[in-house]
């Protein structure tokens, strides 16, 4: 059985997945992005492999993604964030027609077309507003630790609005919020209902209507989740793992070019590093 | 003499400025403006008051100006920075044309008629890049203070190119050109020059017609007037009073009230709030 690794090496988080060729994920492995992209990789990579009972050596194929995938020197491709991200979401939900991916440093509206590729996508690549980075920091001032952000968000009673757009400029109107008596529960919540916001935003761009999959490491957050369900439709949806999405795409992705390098079989091959 | 005193609540700082009817600045105060934004204010106009060596209520008119100026309850009339930073950069610099005011969390460009009144203006305020805040990010991730980014700034030879002006990323961007050896002169200079050249797009927005008066806060940073001379091809007008030009044009407004008798006669004058705000 021929196994591949989908690496993911994104602004906040690395992710590995490795998956066999019956489409199987086997392992999934995570750690926090450091300087050092290729060493963080091989972490998470050797992570990965160990938890599904394997060597690195044992897997066929390795598909980058992320912000730093051109940094690592032991994959065999690399793929935008967009393409895995879609594959990954379309994989997990068929009926997908758009997906919506928060990382820790950008969000992404894409639209998708048969077969789960990319039509049309929008970035907020710039600018912190409307990523995870806001949360971060929100959480920061609000001295609440990440891990917290959102089932706190998810369990208070009402959103306190949050009208800055910008993420630094929105210490300013959280520190009056709370200096007016709003709790943190509230002010988180209506991070999360503008984050939802501005992602509505950014999907009407690509003529949003509906059949939307929400990826990425913010997706975690029950609040967050929450806030998309309000803002951007009732029946949106959310995998188990939602920051691993990108990663699941490069897998099957990996398989893809396999499969086109070896039409025949797609199983003799072995690594050539 | 006939007095009138300008306050500028900042989001940052509290200036103001106590002028008198010859058009001499009399007294200047500055405070950080903090959660009590009444209070900033009072203590403010008091401090310009007694470096005047003036009672406050010899003060016949004042005029509140910047964003906290409905909170100077003893003003006497509320008017927006966009009208003081012109007419103070009129006074100061009288062929100004084009203001550009960088503040604690915003950036604002204003054309400016002949005799200093506001012709049109455009201004940011949703985005932090490049207002006070955003340097003084910036310094915090190199360790320095604020006040001397601007000269390291001027000492970069290879400035580094930067892929975003958000303050968020801006902050992992510097660690990351640290790390990769790159020095912190170089990192600033990059800094700097991407900040001035998104300033002076925004001010293409009104035209760029000479002379350009630079004011607010930021303009006290020599590396951001060095790259806004490199971007407009020519130095912008800067006074020493440049962050002091809000209250300055307010305190001039408040002057001329009072010169026109729209301000009750001076001994009559009761400071509005000024006791129950204490």
């Amino acid at each position: 059985m021929i196994v591949v690794a989908g690496l993911d090496v994104g602004s906040g988080g690395t992710k590995c997945v490795l998956m066999d060729s019956s489409r199987k994920v086997l392992s999934r492995a995570a750690v926090r992005t450091r300087a050092n992209f290729e060493e963080v990789a091989r972490e998470a990579f050797e992570e990965a492999a160990a938890g599904a009972g394997l060597k690195t050596g044992d897997v066929a194929y390795v598909a980058t993604t992320g912000l730093g995938r051109y940094s690592i020197s032991f994959r065999d491709v690399q793929i935008t964030d967009i393409t895995c991200g879609a594959r990954g979401a379309w994989f997990l939900f068929p009926a997908t027609k758009f997906v919506l991916d928060i990382g820790a440093q950008s969000t992404r509206a894409i639209r998708l077309q048969e077969g789960g590729r990319v039509r049309e996508f929008h970035c907020n690549e710039k600018c912190a507003a409307g990523s995870g980075g806001f949360l971060e920091r929100a959480a920061r001032y609000l001295e609440v630790p990440v891990a917290d952000i959102g089932a706190l968000s998810a369990g208070a009673p009402s959103a306190q609005p949050i009208s800055s757009v910008c993420a630094v400029l929105a210490e300013t109107e959280i520190i009056n919020h709370v200096s007016d008596g709003a709790t943190p529960d509230r002010i988180l919540r209506g991070v999360h209902e503008s984050l939802a916001d501005r992602a509505l935003g950014l999907l009407k761009r690509v003529g949003y209507d509906g059949g939307l999959t929400l990826i990425g490491g913010v997706a975690r957050q029950e609040g967050m989740v929450q806030a998309a369900r309000l803002k951007l439709g009732a029946g949106v949806n959310v995998p188990d793992h939602p920051h691993f999405a990108c990663a699941l795409g490069a897998c099957l992705l990996a398989f893809q070019r396999l499969a086109r390098r070896h039409p025949e079989t797609g199983a003799t091959i072995g690594r050539t590093a | 003499m006939i007095y009138g005193g300008g306050v500028d609540v900042g989001s940052t700082q509290t200036k103001a400025v106590l002028i008198d009817g010859a058009r001499a600045i009399v007294g200047r105060g500055l405070i950080e403006t903090g959660a009590n934004v009444t209070r900033a204010a009072q203590r403010c106009f008091e401090a310009a008051a007694l470096a005047a060596g003036l009672e406050p209520r010899r003060v016949s008119c004042v005029v509140g100006t910047g964003y906290g100026r409905y909170k100077v309850t003893f003003g006497d009339v509320q008017v927006t920075e966009i009208t003081c930073h012109a007419r103070g950069a009129h006074f100061l610099f009288p062929e100004t044309r084009t203001v550009i005011d960088i503040g604690g969390q915003d950036t604002k460009a204003i054309k400016v008629g002949k005799s200093g009144e506001v012709i049109d203006f455009s201004m940011n305020d949703k985005c932090a890049a490049g207002t006070g805040r955003f340097f003084s990010a910036a310094a915090d991730v190199l360790g320095m203070k604020l006040d001397e980014i601007g000269a390291v700034a001027l000492r970069g030879r290879d400035p580094v190119r930067l892929t975003s002006v958000c303050t968020v990323f801006v902050e992992s961007d510097i660690m990351g050109y640290l790390a990769q050896g790159k020095k912190p002169e170089d990192v600033l200079a990059g800094v700097h020059r991407a900040i001035a050249t998104r300033t002076v797009s925004l001010v293409r927005r009104v035209g760029l017609e000479p002379e350009i008066t630079f004011t607010g806060g930021v303009a006290r940073n020599v590396g951001m007037v060095a790259a806004l001379e490199e971007k407009l091809g020519s130095r912008p007008n800067v006074s020493p009073d440049a962050h002091f030009m809000g209250a300055i044009g307010a305190a001039l407004l408040a002057v001329e009230r009072a010169e026109a008798g729209a301000v009750a006669k001076p001994e009559a004058v009761q400071l509005r709030g000024w006791e129950d705000g204490r």
